[in-house]
């Protein structure tokens, strides 16, 4: 099963939130739903209401960053880990 | 008059509180995150900040205990089909596009912008106004929101494109503050609700103009009869005007007041018509806020800057524009505030009056509040975060 680690920040949101959690799913939209069942809210701190990833949200599979920021389709193996952050930004 | 004061600023949330005559500062609250209106509704004390995150995005939270704690409220979301014209930005290269057929693009929900609080006759009321330019209604103090149709389905704006193709002319333009989101969309900053029946509102939109319901949102018309657009062909078009801010007296609520790009105007008769009453020659016209007096509809409140194309402050020194006389002329004051080397900009939301209190907030962190009507004034602090919106609580 797929494990998520995450930028710390996101746990300001969700104190619950457990790096390396190992959350089901083919893809990194179903991880995400998935992420987002458990901690109701989630889906729409990472991505906006259409789906698509915020502008300054990166998420990796292994060392790589995702290519579909719409659909989040790009697939997830198990024993992947999918790793989301925040994009740097200034000031 | 209000002891307290709520900031939203680029760092998070601050609130002063006055005790004894002397402003203190609280710990800041939502440290780090930008937050781009604070407020506090008036009918149960509850405090409410519009999250303006650059990484997880817009959100709301509020505190039911004055500031101390904060807890996320439901998230305001367009729903599916929620569409809108895309914009051209009005740059010579842009312009050749022009010609293409129209856009749409499904819309996400980029900024809140503004509340407006219902009265006491409609408890748990609040209405939110957005980028790329809806309005939503919660009717349970924040459990859910949801899109007013009838607006985002004007005329004026295409129609319903929910149902399909556009059907009319969209007349509402973007707002340069759109810009930092990405594109050039429509944003309400303005919802200004009459005290004396709840379903009577008006929204002001960058860039559009106003509009007001009588129905409680069921039903809009546009209210721009009167302004001037100096930098369009027709400067009495019905449509294309960008207000900055638009308010009203509360205890003569036919009296509005609106900061708009080409000066400030009031309407007399609950914005069926509008007149300019801005002065250049004594420095009251541009800027972006206005303050409306709680009970004398003819005193408000204006910080101007260096029209247009520079906004600065004018001359170099802050000061502040008060008219006592409904705009036939105006009062400049200085005493307190600094006259040399100011960069400073004052924000739409950023200036609010209080009984004879008025106090704003600046873009370089200053933050001052006048004791006496604006005639003198004080500063709160020259170190303070970018100011987004300053709001008597």
């Amino acid at each position: 099963m797929p494990r998520v680690a995450f930028t710390r920040h996101l746990q300001t949101f969700f104190p619950k939130l457990k790096m390396g959690e190992e959350v089901p799913g083919a893809t990194v939209r179903e991880v995400i739903a998935e992420l987002e069942k458990r901690y109701p809210g989630f889906a729409l701190y990472v991505g906006d209401e259409t789906g698509r990833l915020r502008r300054h949200v990166n998420v990796f599979v292994g060392e790589d960053p995702i290519c579909d920021r719409e659909e989040l389709s790009d697939s997830v193996s198990p024993g992947d880990e999918v790793y989301i952050l925040q994009a740097l930004s200034g000031g | 008059m209000s002891d307290r004061i709520i900031l939203a600023t680029k760092k998070g949330t601050l609130i002063l509180d006055r005790n004894n005559g002397r402003w203190t500062l609280r710990p800041i609250a939502h440290a780090g995150m930008a937050v781009s209106y604070a407020a506090r509704d008036p009918r149960d004390g509850t405090f409410w900040a519009c999250m303006d995150n650059a990484h997880w995005g817009p959100a709301l939270m509020r505190s039911h205990d004055g500031g101390a704690t904060w807890v996320d409220s439901s998230r305001v979301v367009y729903p599916k089909g929620a569409r809108y014209i895309e914009q051209i930005i009005p740059d010579p290269k842009a312009m050749e596009e022009a010609g293409k057929p129209i856009m749409y693009k499904q819309a996400a929900l980029m900024k809140i912008w503004a509340l407006g609080f219902a009265g006491k006759d409609q408890p748990g009321v609040i209405h939110a106004g957005t980028l790329p330019g809806g309005l939503f209604t919660t009717r349970d103090g924040g459990g859910s929101w949801d899109l007013n149709r009838p607006l985002w389905n004007h005329e004026s704006r295409g129609g319903d494109l929910f149902a399909g193709e556009a059907t009319s002319k969209n007349q509402w333009g973007g707002t340069p503050a759109a810009m930092a989101y990405g594109e050039f969309v429509p944003g309400i900053h303005s919802v200004v609700v009459d005290p004396r029946d709840s379903d009577h509102f008006y929204v002001a939109i960058s860039s559009a103009g106003v509009l007001e319901t009588r129905d409680g949102g069921k039903s809009w018309a546009g209210r721009n009869r009167g302004m001037l657009n100096d930098y369009l062909p027709n400067p009495e078009t019905e449509w294309g005007h960008d207000p900055h801010l638009v308010t009203l007296c509360p205890a003569q609520p036919d009296r509005l007041w609106q900061q708009n790009h080409c000066g400030v105007f009031t309407s007399e008769d609950g914005a069926l018509s509008w007149k300019r009453v801005s002065r250049k020659d004594v420095g009251a016209h541009f800027g972006f806020p206005i303050a409306a007096d709680g009970e004398d509809a003819k005193t408000a409140w204006v910080v101007p800057l260096r029209s247009d194309q520079e906004r600065m402050t004018l001359g170099g020194g802050l000061f502040v524009a008060r008219t006592s006389d409904g705009g036939a002329s105006w009062q400049i004051f200085r005493e307190g505030l600094p006259q040399e080397d100011c960069y400073d900009v004052i924000y739409r939301h950023a200036l609010d009056a209080s009984g004879d209190r008025v106090c704003f907030g600046t873009t370089t962190g200053n933050a001052y509040v006048s004791e006496d009507r604006g005639e003198t004034w004080h500063c709160l602090g020259n170190n303070l975060p970018p100011i987004h919106s300053v709001r008597f609580a």
